[in-house]
């Protein structure tokens, strides 16, 4: 990719268009983006897991396990479940189907991909896990899985997200994992990340990194996608069973982007289904005040991969502002970045309010207490279908990739309510 | 230190591309029996000012080649030391503009030989072609980009070449044979300088003893570099004479970093220049 061209370009849809199932290339990049932008330290580790998760694609042993625990474990498939009051608050004579990744065993989507990953560590012999959290989602996952396998496991989580999450913080201490503070930078999930990475170069032959989102260097974005397109395969499924047809748009959250590409990967070589990324606008679409990387940011280089990133004019990378802790990062998964430049995915923002009144309608109208960061996708939708963006007769799939019982204690805040 | 006059600097960018001038200091300081020292100096740290100073400080002490640090808001390959003084030097508003003219500064006052070294990110906001433009016209020889492997380094790696820079990589201990080879070959296809051995599987920053097995790192590093002529340059958690005076028995360099950093802390601005001569004279004493 000719960066040096195309970096003040906000905004360029080049002239190659969509190619399903063939990225990554053996380079490790869609499109121009991705790659391994990492210290040499770690190129011999993605070596080694690039091989060990190829070997267990093709062992019938492992995908047999990972079916077993997906059912049994995390509760798969999770449902998808017709809204019909929310969908009448959106537009009228709409369908919307929520997938419910809420239902799956500790809250969120995050527990699909912490438990296929762990299952590799087991299989590559590595006994000390580490992982960096954000929301504390993937935190809660990933040490509910060690637990489970009987694996170490050390959480790197940002100072802010610690304050701002402390149920996540003491669910992770209760199933046996260590949470260390991070209080560089930002203090949130890009530091978190920035820690791992350094634990990682550190005791690389001892320790598996249990990225928890579409993002890093090659192989992660690829086996992150393909441990969570379960979501959007089971989606296609039973949309198909329950009402007879494919979906006009698919909508999901996007922060590192794991929910959105596991959801929007099995629909993408479907051309008639738009797929839209929310991101989080934050207060405002300032410098600094929002986490909306494909809506405002260029190309760069962070966590080893080549993708969208909110830095300044001097390459260093802005810290980021979002309610909701999950969504606050600064970059996004490369394969959003090219679904971006080749026009198969469309991303905006939603910003706090939005969210907010997101979780409290689907709250009030449907008996669903949704997280914040899918809560950005339906405040979306309520406000696209107010502005007569949503064609009557549309059937919509929503990623409900989260419970929103960890956000309590921000929404009540938000909401001037003393607990 | 040698005091350079304006002359001999047009002759050394005209005649000779600025990476061989890297190649020149390993081949001086093998013709006197020693090591090359390599401090390293964050851009803007503890300012911009004073940290030119420190620079020349340094070269007046026996630097023969010296790292200039760009700062970066997420270097993943440092510990909390240069983390530190790099968010200090972004604070105080250092860029990489700034770090350009800390270059052109202190080329126009000592001859050693500077590299720039900091993330890649930075790099591609600046443009290749102008980074390495400017770079060349400020008297640097080359780069470290530690996030920067040779399956990426093309596109720099090509801009820099035409300028005459040098791109230096890195080979930590747990390499694979099969993988230094791949390193060396790109590494030696340039147009000169050295090879970064990271001394230990980690990030920057000083530590008591030297990590065991160094020795026959080296060894296995240079059964491949030496059909090249490649000199071999040790980094990472080096901080004494004795470490120095180890490290250069075997190999042909050694770069200090965070223990700078960490003795500026320790002083008063106006004992900074002093401190940092007498420490890098003491390096190059054993």
């Amino acid at each position: 990719m000719q960066t040096q061209h195309t970096q003040h370009t906000t905004q360029t849809h080049s002239t190659e268009t969509y190619q399903h199932n063939l990225y990554p290339d053996e380079r490790g990049r869609f499109g121009s983006f991705g790659g391994k932008f990492v210290p040499e330290s770690l190129m011999a580790a993605l070596t080694e897991l690039e091989a060990a998760y190829l070997d267990a694609c093709n062992d019938p042993g492992f995908q047999l396990e990972l079916q077993t625990q997906l059912a049994s474990f995390v509760g798969r498939p999770t449902s998808l479940h017709f809204v019909p009051r929310f969908s009448r608050m959106v537009a009228p004579g709409i369908k919307v189907y929520l997938k419910r990744e809420d239902l799956a065993h500790t809250g969120a989507h995050k527990i699909n991909n912490a438990l296929g990953q762990g299952l590799l560590a087991k299989r590559m012999g590595k006994k000390r896990i580490i992982a960096e959290t954000g929301a504390g989602q993937h935190g809660v996952a990933t040490a509910t899985v060690c637990a489970m396998l009987g694996l170490e496991c050390i959480v790197y989580m940002g100072e802010l997200d610690i304050q701002r999450q402390s149920l996540n913080v003491f669910r992770m201490k209760l199933l046996g994992a260590e949470v260390r503070s991070v209080e560089s930078g930002s203090r949130t999930l890009k530091d978190a990340i920035n820690e791992a990475i350094r634990d990682w170069v550190t005791n690389v032959e001892t320790t598996f990194y249990l990225i928890g989102s579409a993002v890093g260097p090659h192989p992660y974005p690829r086996i992150v996608r393909n441990f969570q397109s379960i979501i959007g395969a089971e989606a296609r499924k039973q949309i198909l069973a329950q009402e007879g047809r494919m979906p006009d748009i698919v909508v999901a959250c996007v922060g590192g982007g794991s929910n959105a590409i596991g959801m929007f990967y099995p629909f993408a070589d479907a051309l008639d289904v738009r797929l839209v990324g929310v991101e989080a606008g934050g207060t405002s679409l300032a410098a600094g005040k929002h986490a909306a990387t494909l809506v405002a940011g260029r190309p760069g280089v962070l966590h080893g991969a080549m993708s969208y990133l909110l830095q300044d004019d001097d390459g260093q990378v802005l810290e980021t502002h979002s309610i909701s802790a999950g969504l606050d990062y600064p970059s996004v998964g490369p394969e959003h970045s090219y679904m971006k430049e080749t026009g198969r995915a469309t991303y905006v923002s939603a910003n706090d309010a939005t969210a907010l009144r997101g979780l409290q309608v689907l709250s009030q109208c449907e008996g669903i207490i949704p997280a914040l960061e899918p809560a950005h996708a339906l405040g979306y939708l309520l406000e696209a279908g107010e502005q007569g963006a949503i064609p009557a007769g549309s059937l919509i799939i929503l990623n409900l990739s989260g419970r929103g019982d960890k956000d309590m204690l921000t929404v009540a805040q938000a909401l001037n309510v003393t607990l | 230190m040698q005091t350079k006059n304006e002359d001999s600097i047009h002759q050394a960018t005209q005649d000779t591309p600025p990476a061989a001038r890297i190649t020149h200091v390993f081949e001086r300081a093998q013709h006197e029996g020693r090591g090359v020292l390599i401090p390293y100096f964050m851009c803007g740290y503890p300012s911009a000012s004073q940290c030119i100073e420190l620079v020349l400080a340094a070269a007046a002490g026996g630097a023969d080649i010296i790292e200039l640090g760009m700062p970066f808001s997420d270097p993943l390959a440092d510990g909390a030391t240069i983390q530190h003084a790099g968010h200090v030097a972004l604070e105080r508003g250092m860029t990489i503009k700034g770090c350009m003219e800390t270059a052109r500064k202190v080329a126009a006052q000592c001859d050693v030989p500077l590299l720039l070294m900091g993330y890649y990110n930075p790099v591609i906001a600046y443009g290749l072609e102008r980074f390495c433009q400017e770079a060349a016209a400020s008297g640097v020889c080359g780069f470290i980009i530690p996030d920067l492997p040779p399956e990426e380094a093309a596109p720099l790696q090509q801009t820099a070449y035409r300028y005459g820079l040098a791109l230096i990589f890195m080979v930590p201990p747990t390499t694979s044979d099969d993988r230094i080879t791949q390193i060396v070959k790109v590494a030696a296809n340039g147009p000169g300088g050295f090879l970064y051995c990271v001394s230990l599987s980690g990030v920057t920053g000083s530590r008591a003893a030297l990590p065991p097995h160094m020795r026959s790192f080296i060894a296995r590093v240079r059964g491949y570099t030496k059909e090249y002529g490649l000199p071999l340059a040790v980094g990472f958690g080096l901080s004494t004479p004795e470490h120095i005076a180890e490290i250069t028995s075997y190999a042909e360099g050694a770069v200090v970093g965070s223990a700078l950093v960490t003795i500026i802390d320790q002083h008063e601005e106006s004992q900074q220049v002093e401190v940092v001569k007498n420490y890098i004279e003491s390096l190059r004493k054993r």
